[in-house]
């Protein structure tokens, strides 16, 4: 069954007088428990994709809908609650707020709900137990190494046991040791927890954890590989 | 739930030089607004408490003060006989016929400078009918004696004017026998002597105003009725307490503008300060909001986040202005009262209210200053904001 539905959407940008396309009637269908990498050159329109289905940008037309929902047609309002309860989102840096220790970082997104402070401690300390860190709760994002931060970093993306989890090169500063540690770990939350999980790369190495690949080029979906993690 | 306050809090000491500049301009602004309000209670103060609600103060008809007041001894004994005034321990009624004149004295700090000092003669009954004077050091004048108290506020004012000492006006000398306190108002910055030895030598035979007790304050409106309508005379009769308070309205109220015009102008300039501050607060954290917003935070909880941390900087430098503002309450000053043209000395107040509402005018500017880059901040795009 598809979680993600993505059907007919064109998508546009304005730059000075120019207009730019980036998709021209993209359809794709994301399953649920899938771990899918989203592998193309510069300007394909991964990260484009990858907003889209986050519902941090809009497209010009055609939907996008999630677990159900069509992402686009909520309110400003209505898509802030649907993407805390929904989306965790990993950027490929500055994914930390500085001034947060990894204990503060994790703990936002649970923020937003109604749990006590008791319940989201616990969460917190098993998030922060998943990705390994348990014994860094304390520290601050600058007493973290590259790869730390982006374990933090996936600690809050499933906190809140999102629906899907959206990584945007999420190894692409990291040295190949730190990579390989990340990219383990979403191995064993898609395979162990079942999320499904979508990861922009422009890594081979990456993609090959993944349990489908799909190329884009100049935002046309160009091939569909499936990989034998 | 809102973004927590330790992001805010912690954001704010990351950027420690331009937080405190910002937070030093809106203490100033903070410290000139209570030092200038601090100044305007103070005088207000020292007039308020000036009246007591239990007496009247009698003037000539149409007479806005008591120096252009003229009252006549049938005057003062018709007062003397009214049913309705009080009396003393010793069976006499409890009224104050008075001379009231200003005599320049040059300043003991620099004596080519000369003010206004009231010279009041009053009878013995006042000492009893304002209840808040008392000697505190000397004795009373005596009764047919060239002698004066000097009220303890111009003490250190004025020269000659310590115990002993001689002072001279209106062409005679007078011996300094005490000095009075009178509960910090007013008449602390007069200078008293007996009303039948200032008489001949100010203003002929009258008096210029005459204040009495009530048996009950109470029936104020039925003396001041009995009073004005007296065929008699033609006088207006005051509760003392309101026609001191309303003598100080003229140059309080210039005071309380002054200080709202003043701190006004430079409040713009601190609300300005705040504002660059903030919107380099919001450039430079712009991936932070991106991830905030990304998280599932509405942008109306950033611009509350972005407001509170402009309203913690603000409230900061209040607290800084409040205690810069701190070491004047209590330091006397003086003034030249436009309702009487008189010198007055008074305290600086500053109240709890005055702090209150300094910190309160701190907080404002922070929200000013912060609105529109906290609205910024929530209207950041999100998709640049994370590239």
């Amino acid at each position: 069954m598809a979680l993600v539905q993505i059907r007919d959407v064109y998508k546009s940008f304005q730059r000075d007088s120019q207009r730019i396309d980036v998709f021209t009637g993209l359809s794709l269908d994301v399953a649920e428990g899938s771990f899918t990498a989203l592998m193309g050159p510069s300007g394909s329109g991964k990260s484009t994709l990858l907003n889209l289905i986050a519902g941090l940008d809009r497209p010009t037309s055609g939907t996008v809908r999630v677990a159900g929902a069509d992402v686009h047609a909520m309110s400003a309002a209505q898509l802030a609650a649907w993407r805390a309860r929904h989306i965790g989102f990993v950027f490929q840096q500055l994914n930390l707020l500085p001034v947060l220790t990894a204990y503060q970082n994790v703990e936002l997104p649970l923020l937003l709900t109604r749990l006590s402070k008791k319940e989201r401690e616990e969460r917190v300390r098993v998030a922060l137990g998943v990705v390994g860190l348990d014994d860094r709760i304390h520290h601050y994002p600058r007493q973290l190494s590259g790869g730390q931060e982006q374990r933090v970093a996936i600690a809050r993306a499933i906190v809140a046991d999102p629906t899907l989890i959206l990584l945007d090169e999420p190894t692409g500063q990291l040295d190949a040791r730190s990579s390989q540690e990340v990219l383990t770990l979403l191995q064993r939350l898609n395979s162990e927890f079942g999320k499904t999980v979508v990861i922009v790369t422009h890594d081979a190495h990456a993609a090959d954890k993944a349990k489908a690949v799909l190329h884009l080029e100049k935002g046309v979906l160009i091939e569909r590989a499936a990989v034998g993690a | 739930m809102k973004i927590p306050l330790v992001y805010n809090v912690r954001s704010v000491l990351q950027r420690p030089v331009s937080t405190a500049l910002t937070a030093l301009g809106i203490a100033l602004v903070v410290a000139v607004f209570i030092g200038m309000l601090a100044l305007a209670s103070g005088f207000r103060t020292a007039l308020v408490r000036t009246g007591s609600d239990r007496n009247v103060l009698v003037l000539r008809r149409g007479a806005d003060s008591e120096l252009s007041s003229g009252l006549s001894r049938e005057t003062a004994s018709i007062l003397a006989a009214s049913p309705h005034v009080a009396t003393g321990a010793d069976g006499h009624p409890l009224v104050s016929p008075e001379v009231y004149v200003l005599i320049p004295l040059p300043k003991i700090f620099d004596t080519t400078q000369v003010a206004n000092v009231v010279a009041r003669g009053v009878s013995d009954q006042a000492w009893t009918v304002r209840s808040n004077v008392r000697v505190v050091a000397g004795r009373k004048p005596e009764s047919g004696r060239s002698e004066i108290c000097v009220g303890q506020r111009i003490v250190a004012r004025f020269p000659r004017t310590g115990i002993g000492e001689t002072l001279r006006f209106a062409g005679r000398d007078w011996s300094v026998v005490c000095h009075f306190a009178a509960g910090g108002s007013a008449f602390e910055s007069e200078i008293w002597g007996e009303n039948e030895q200032f008489m001949p030598v100010f203003r002929g035979q009258v008096f210029q105003s005459i204040t009495m007790r009530l048996s009950d304050p109470g029936a104020f409106a039925e003396v001041k009725r009995a009073l004005e309508t007296d065929k008699r005379m033609t006088v207006d009769v005051h509760r003392e307490s309101d026609f001191y308070v309303q003598q100080s309205q003229l140059l309080g109220r210039l005071l309380r503008v002054l200080a709202f015009l003043i701190t006004g102008i430079m409040a713009i300039g601190a609300v300005f300060g705040a504002v660059n501050t903030m919107y380099a607060a919001v450039a430079s954290r712009a991936p932070e909001i991106g991830v905030l917003l990304t998280l599932g935070f509405h942008p109306r909880s950033v611009l509350a986040s972005f407001l509170l941390e402009s309203a913690i900087i603000a409230a900061a430098g209040g607290a800084a202005g409040c205690l810069f503002a701190l070491p004047i309450n209590g330091i006397v000053t003086s003034t030249t009262n436009w309702a009487s043209f008189s010198e007055i000395a008074f305290s600086f107040r500053v109240t709890p209210g005055l702090l209150l509402a300094g910190l309160v005018f701190a907080v404002v500017m922070g929200v000013l200053g912060g609105f529109f880059p906290a609205r910024r901040a929530a209207r950041v795009p999100v998709v640049q904001a994370i590239r």
